[in-house]
C-alpha cells in the first residue's frame, strides 16, 4: 500500500521479530536495516553488491542487502548478524572467527560471518578451496582471508 | 599475569566486530542531524564561473548549501604538511571528485537531490595527468605560485625536489652497470569502512566524528580553521574498520563543522567508496634506478631517480616521497649513492599515506634491478643480496640509524622456508626481493594506566586501534606488568577529552612508542605499589623489587593486587600511572630525524605462468619478517599475511584508470579489483625472525608494512625466472604479461639494457 508521501507499508520478521515499517520505495533493504531499525551490525561499503560486507540472509538465502529494495522484503523472514548472538553467548563461528585471528579491523566481519554461516549451511564440510570459493563475495581488505578460511574450517570440524 | 607476552590473546574488541555492535562512525546516530552531499563535476580541472544554489535551497528540507563563497574569506586551507587544500573548491576545481559545494538536508534524499540541483557554470581544461605533462614546457600550474611565497619551485609542478647523496658516484669503478626505468600505478587504499565525518555544536566549542588514525592531529587543524583553543575541540574517533594510511590525514571533518556551527545542528558525511576513491590514493610513481657492480657482484654506487605523482594538494605525501626516496638504495653497502626524489603536483585526487609510505615505488625498481643484475652477473640472486647486506651496526645510511638486526636471518629463513635452489617443474619460477623502511623519525606518546581498587585496571591511548590490534597489544603489557587478567582491562581510546596526547598512529609505530609509553605507566604504578609494599611491611623499599606484576618481599613474592587492597586502605580509591615516549627531532637530518626502528623483510615467492593468457598463479609466497618481539603471533601473522595481500594488489590487479578529462574510470568495487579469497596464493607462509633487538617493549619493532614493500619485485622475478620476460610496469595482468611473453625475444634483449665491461660510473 502506498501512501501519498509515496511510503509503502511492508511487514517482515527480522531475527525473530515482526516488523511493521514505512518504506520508501527506492530504499535499499540495507537502509531500512541500518536507518529505520538501528540495525548498524550489517555494515554498508560499496553499494553495489560487490562487497558482501551488507551480506544478510533473506528466506533462507544470503543476499547483499544494498541490492535489495526495502519492499521487496515484504513479508520475508530475515537474518541479520544480530541475529546470531542475540542475548547468549557467540556462536561456535563466531567464536572461531575470534580464535583464529579472522577479524582485524571488524568491518567486514558481520558480513564474513554471514556469508559463512550460509556456506556450512549449505556444505556442512567445505574443503578449503570450497570455503576460498564461497567466500569469494566478500572483501577483507586487511587481508584476514586465510584466517577467515580456518575460522570456517574449524566451526566446520567442531560442529561433529 | 606474567606470561602474556608472546602469547596470541584474543583481540581486545574482538567479540563486538563478530556480533556488528562495534560502532563505527557511519553506525553512530545523531539525533536532528544533517545529511550532507557534496556537489562535484565530471572533470579534473574546470574554472569555476558561477554557482546558482537557488533551486537547491528551495527543496524542501535543504537546510543549507554551502559554497566557497559562504565560508570565511580568504578560504581556509589546511593540510599536515603545506596548507594548500581550500574547504571547498575556490575558483576551480583541480581533481576529479574536488568539492564546488555541499549540501545539507533533513534526509539522505533531500540532500542528494539538493546536490543535483546545485547549477555549475564552468569551463573545463586541460588537466595533468601524468609525470611528462606536469613537466612538460608551459604546463599549467596545478598550485597558484602565490601559496608558494618564497618557493624557488613554485612556478612549476614540482612541489619538492629531496636530494640525497654520498660517496663518489663519478668516481666510482664498476665492472657492470644496469639501469632500468620502472612504474608504479596509482592505487587506493580501499578500506571496507567508507570515510566518514561528522560534527556537532558542543557548548562554546565543537565536537568532530571521524574515521581518522590522527584524532590529535585532526583537533589541531579544526582548532587552527576555528580559531578555538584545543580544549573546546573534541574528536571522537571510533576504531576505524580499516585505515592503511589512507584515514591519516584531515578531509572533510573542516566541512561538516562550519554546516554544524552554521546551523548549529550535527552533520553527517559518509563518503560512497567511490567518493573515497577520489579523497584518498598512494602516489603512482617512475622510478629510473643505475646501479655499478663489481663482478664479484659488490655493487659500486647507485642512482635512483623517483618522480612520484602527486595530487593537486601535498596531503602527506611529499613526506612519503621524502622519507620513502631517503632509504630506497635498500639494506645494502652503497659505497657511493645519488637519490632525486620530486614530488609532482597534478589535477588527481591527493595522494596520501598508504602502507609502506613512499618505499614500495621505490623498492619496485631497485629491488627489480637487483634481478637484473644477479642474472647479468651470473650470480644467484639470493647469494647477490648476501653479498651486498649491511650488517647489524652498519650505518648503510650516512647519519641515520644503523642496522637493527640480523637481516641474513631473515634472507635465509625465506629462502629455506621457498626452498630455494631447489628444482622447479616447467613453467615455474621463483623469485626474491627484500623490503626495508624506516619505522618513525619523531614521536610522542602519553598513556594513563589507572589501576583500580579491585584490581582491575582501565588504560587511556591515542592510537587508533584500526585493525592491528594495538587495544590487545596495550592488554598484554598492563596484564604482564600488572599481573591483571586481560578480561579485567578496558584500553579506552578515541576520544581526545579523555586519552591523553599522542602525536599519531601510523609508521607501524604504535607497539613501539605507545608501548613503551604504557610499560612507562605500569612501571610507574609499579613503583608506587612498592612503596606501599614498603609502608604495609615497614622494610625498606630497596628490599622490595616488583616485576611482571609480581613483589617480591625478603619473604617471598605476593601480587601487586594483593598489596594494592591493603595499601589503598579503607577509602579505597586506585594506583594511577602516567607514561611518556619521545623520539626527538634532530635538527639537520634530511628526515627530521633518524629511524626509531626498520622494519625489514624478506618475500620470496614460486610462481606458475599460463603462457596462453598471461595469468600468473602464486603457487608460494612466503614472507619473513624481523618483529624484534612478536607481542601477539597471532596478530603478528595477521598483519604479515595482510600487508603481502595487500601488496598482491597493486602487484597484480590495482590501478587507477583515467580518461582525457581526468575522470577515475574506474571508480568503486566492480570496476577496481582487490584481491578476493579468489586471488590468494596457493599456500602463504608468514614467518617472523625474533632477536628481542627492537626499541620497544620486550625487544619488539613495528611490523605492519614490511611484507607489501618488495611483493612486486619477488613476484616479477618469479615471472622472468619461469618465463624469461622482464617487465617494469605494474601491475601485472594477464594482459601485460601475455603481452610481454608474445613480445618475448624484445623483451629479452632488453633485460639487460646495459651490460657492459669496465665503465666508469
Amino acid at each position: 500500500m502506498i501512501d501519498q508521501a509515496g511510503a509503502v507499508r511492508i511487514e517482515l520478521t527480522v531475527n525473530g521479530r515482526q516488523r511493521v515499517l514505512e518504506a520508501s520505495p527506492h530504499q535499499s533493504l540495507l537502509s531500512l536495516l541500518r536507518d529505520d531499525l538501528g540495525l548498524t551490525g550489517t555494515k554498508a561499503c560499496c553499494l553495489v553488491g560487490e562487497c558482501g560486507a551488507c551480506t544478510v540472509s533473506l528466506n533462507g538465502r544470503i543476499v547483499d542487502s544494498c541490492l535489495i529494495l526495502a519492499v521487496e522484503a515484504d513479508g520475508a523472514e530475515l537474518t541479520t548478524i544480530e541475529g546470531l548472538a542475540a542475548d547468549g553467548p557467540l556462536t561456535s563461528l563466531q567464536r572461531a572467527f575470534l580464535e583464529e585471528g579472522a577479524a582485524q579491523c571488524g568491518y567486514c566481519t558481520p558480513g564474513q560471518v554471514m556469508a559463512a554461516r550460509d556456506l556450512l549451511g549449505r556444505i556442512p564440510h567445505p574443503t578449503k578451496a570450497e570455503v576460498q570459493e564461497g567466500m569469494g563475495g566478500n572483501l577483507c581488505r586487511c587481508g584476514c582471508y586465510y584466517q577467515i578460511t580456518e575460522a570456517v574450517l574449524g566451526a566446520a570440524a567442531a560442529a561433529d | 599475569m606474567s606470561g602474556q607476552i608472546g602469547v596470541s590473546a584474543e583481540r581486545v574488541g574482538g567479540p563486538a566486530r563478530v556480533t556488528g555492535a562495534y560502532q563505527y562512525v557511519g553506525d553512530i546516530r545523531l539525533a536532528d542531524v544533517l545529511h550532507v552531499k557534496l556537489v562535484t563535476l565530471p572533470c579534473a580541472h574546470a574554472r569555476i564561473r558561477s554557482i546558482d544554489v537557488s533551486a537547491a535551497e528551495r527543496l524542501p528540507g535543504v537546510r543549507l548549501v554551502m559554497t566557497a563563497a559562504s565560508l570565511p574569506q580568504p578560504v581556509p586551507r589546511f593540510g599536515p604538511q603545506f596548507q594548500d587544500r581550500p574547504v571547498l573548491a575556490v575558483d576551480e576545481t583541480k581533481y576529479h571528485g574536488e568539492p564546488v559545494a555541499a549540501v545539507a538536508a533533513d534526509t539522505e534524499d533531500a540532500a542528494e537531490a539538493g546536490a543535483r540541483l546545485v547549477r555549475i557554470d564552468y569551463l573545463e581544461l586541460p588537466p595533468i595527468l601524468s609525470v611528462a605533462a606536469a613537466l612538460a614546457p608551459g604546463a599549467p600550474l596545478v598550485q597558484d605560485p602565490e601559496l608558494r611565497p618564497g618557493d624557488p619551485l613554485a612556478e612549476t609542478n614540482v612541489l619538492r625536489e629531496h636530494p640525497v647523496s654520498w660517496g663518489d658516484v663519478a668516481g666510482a669503478v664498476s665492472d657492470l652497470v644496469v639501469e632500468g626505468t620502472y612504474t608504479f600505478p596509482m592505487v587506493t587504499q580501499f578500506a571496507i569502512e567508507p570515510h566518514g565525518f561528522m560534527a556537532a555544536p558542543d557548548g562554546d566549542g565543537v565536537l568532530i566524528w571521524s574515521s581518522i588514525q590522527h584524532p590529535y592531529w585532526l583537533q589541531k587543524i579544526i582548532a587552527e580553521i576555528l580559531g578555538l583553543p584545543l580544549a573546546k575541540v573534541r574528536v571522537l574517533a571510533p576504531d576505524p574498520g580499516g585505515a592503511f594510511g589512507g584515514k591519516q590525514h584531515t578531509k572533510f571533518e573542516p566541512l561538516v563543522a562550519f554546516i554544524a556551527l552554521r546551523t548549529g545542528r550535527p552533520a553527517r558525511l559518509i563518503l560512497t567508496l567511490e567518493e573515497t576513491f577520489q579523497a584518498v590514493r598512494r602516489m603512482s610513481a617512475e622510478v629510473r634506478v643505475r646501479t655499478g657492480f663489481l663482478s664479484d657482484g659488490t655493487i659500486t654506487f647507485r642512482e635512483v631517480e623517483a618522480d612520484y605523482l602527486l595530487g593537486a594538494y601535498a596531503d602527506i605525501a611529499d613526506r612519503a616521497a621524502s622519507k620513502g626516496s631517503h632509504i630506497s638504495c635498500g639494506p645494502y653497502r652503497v659505497p657511493a649513492a645519488r637519490i632525486v626524489a620530486r614530488s609532482i603536483l597534478s589535477h588527481t585526487p591527493p595522494a596520501t599515506a598508504f602502507r609502506g609510505f613512499g618505499a614500495p615505488q621505490p623498492n619496485w625498481a631497485v629491488e627489480s634491478n637487483m634481478d637484473d643484475a644477479a642474472r647479468a652477473l651470473g650470480l644467484d640472486p639470493v647469494e647477490l643480496r648476501l653479498r651486498n647486506l649491511a650488517r647489524r651496526g652498519e650505518e648503510f645510511i650516512p647519519h641515520d640509524t644503523t642496522v637493527d638486526g640480523d637481516w641474513e636471518q631473515t634472507i635465509r629463513r625465506a629462502a629455506e622456508l621457498i626452498g630455494w635452489g631447489t628444482p622447479l617443474p616447467a613453467g615455474r619460477g621463483r623469485g626474491v626481493a627484500l623490503g626495508v623502511k624506516s619505522g618513525p623519525t619523531t614521536g610522542l606518546s602519553y598513556a594513563t594506566v589507572r589501576l583500580l581498587a579491585d584490581g582491575s585496571v582501565i588504560l587511556y591511548s591515542g592510537t587508533s586501534d584500526m585493525g592491528q590490534g594495538s587495544r590487545t597489544l596495550f592488554a598484554q603489557i598492563a596484564a604482564e606488568e600488572l599481573g591483571v587478567p586481560i578480561d579485567r582491562i578496558t584500553v579506552v581510546m578515541g576520544d581526545t577529552a579523555v586519552v591523553p596526547y599522542d602525536q599519531q598512529t601510523s609508521a607501524s609505530r604504535s607497539t613501539v612508542l605507545m608501548g613503551n609509553a604504557v610499560l612507562q605507566a605500569c612501571r610507574e604504578i609499579q613503583a608506587k605499589v612498592r612503596a606501599m609494599a614498603a609502608r604495609l611491611h615497614g622494610i625498606s623499599e630497596t628490599a622490595i623489587v616488583v616485576e611482571r606484576g609480581i613483589v617480591r618481599l625478603p619473604d617471598g613474592p605476593v601480587t601487586i593486587v594483593e598489596i594494592l587492597k591493603p595499601g589503598l586502605g579503607s577509602l579505597g580509591g586506585e594506583v594511577i600511572g602516567n607514561g611518556e615516549s619521545r623520539k626527538e627531532a634532530e635538527p639537520g637530518h634530511p628526515l627530521s630525524g633518524s629511524a626509531a626502528f626498520y622494519e625489514f623483510n624478506c618475500t620470496a615467492v614460486e610462481a606458475e605462468v599460463d603462457e596462453d593468457t598471461g595469468n600468473v598463479a602464486i603457487v608460494r609466497h612466503v614472507t619473513v619478517s624481523d618483529v624484534g618481539k612478536a607481542i601477539n603471533p597471532l596478530q603478528v601473522r595477521g598483519q604479515d599475511e595482510g600487508a603481502a595481500i595487500q601488496g598482491l594488489g597493486h602487484t597484480f590487479m590495482e590501478h587507477y584508470i583515467f580518461d582525457e578529462s581526468g575522470r577515475i574510470r574506474n571508480l568503486g568495487a566492480i570496476d577496481y579489483r582487490i584481491p578476493t579469497s579468489m586471488d590468494l596464493p596457493v599456500e602463504l607462509q608468514s614467518d617472523i625472525v625474533e632477536n628481542a633487538d627492537g626499541p620497544g617493549p620486550y625487544g619488539a619493532k613495528g611490523m605492519s608494512e614490511g611484507a607489501l614493500i618488495c611483493t612486486a619485485a619477488a613476484v616479477a622475478a618469479a615471472i622472468r625466472d619461469a618465463t624469461g620476460v622482464v617487465i617494469r610496469d605494474l601491475p601485472l595482468t594477464p594482459e601485460r604479461v601475455w603481452k610481454a611473453l608474445s613480445e618475448r625475444p624484445l623483451a629479452t634483449a632488453a633485460a639487460h639494457e646495459v651490460a657492459q665491461r669496465r665503465v666508469p660510473g
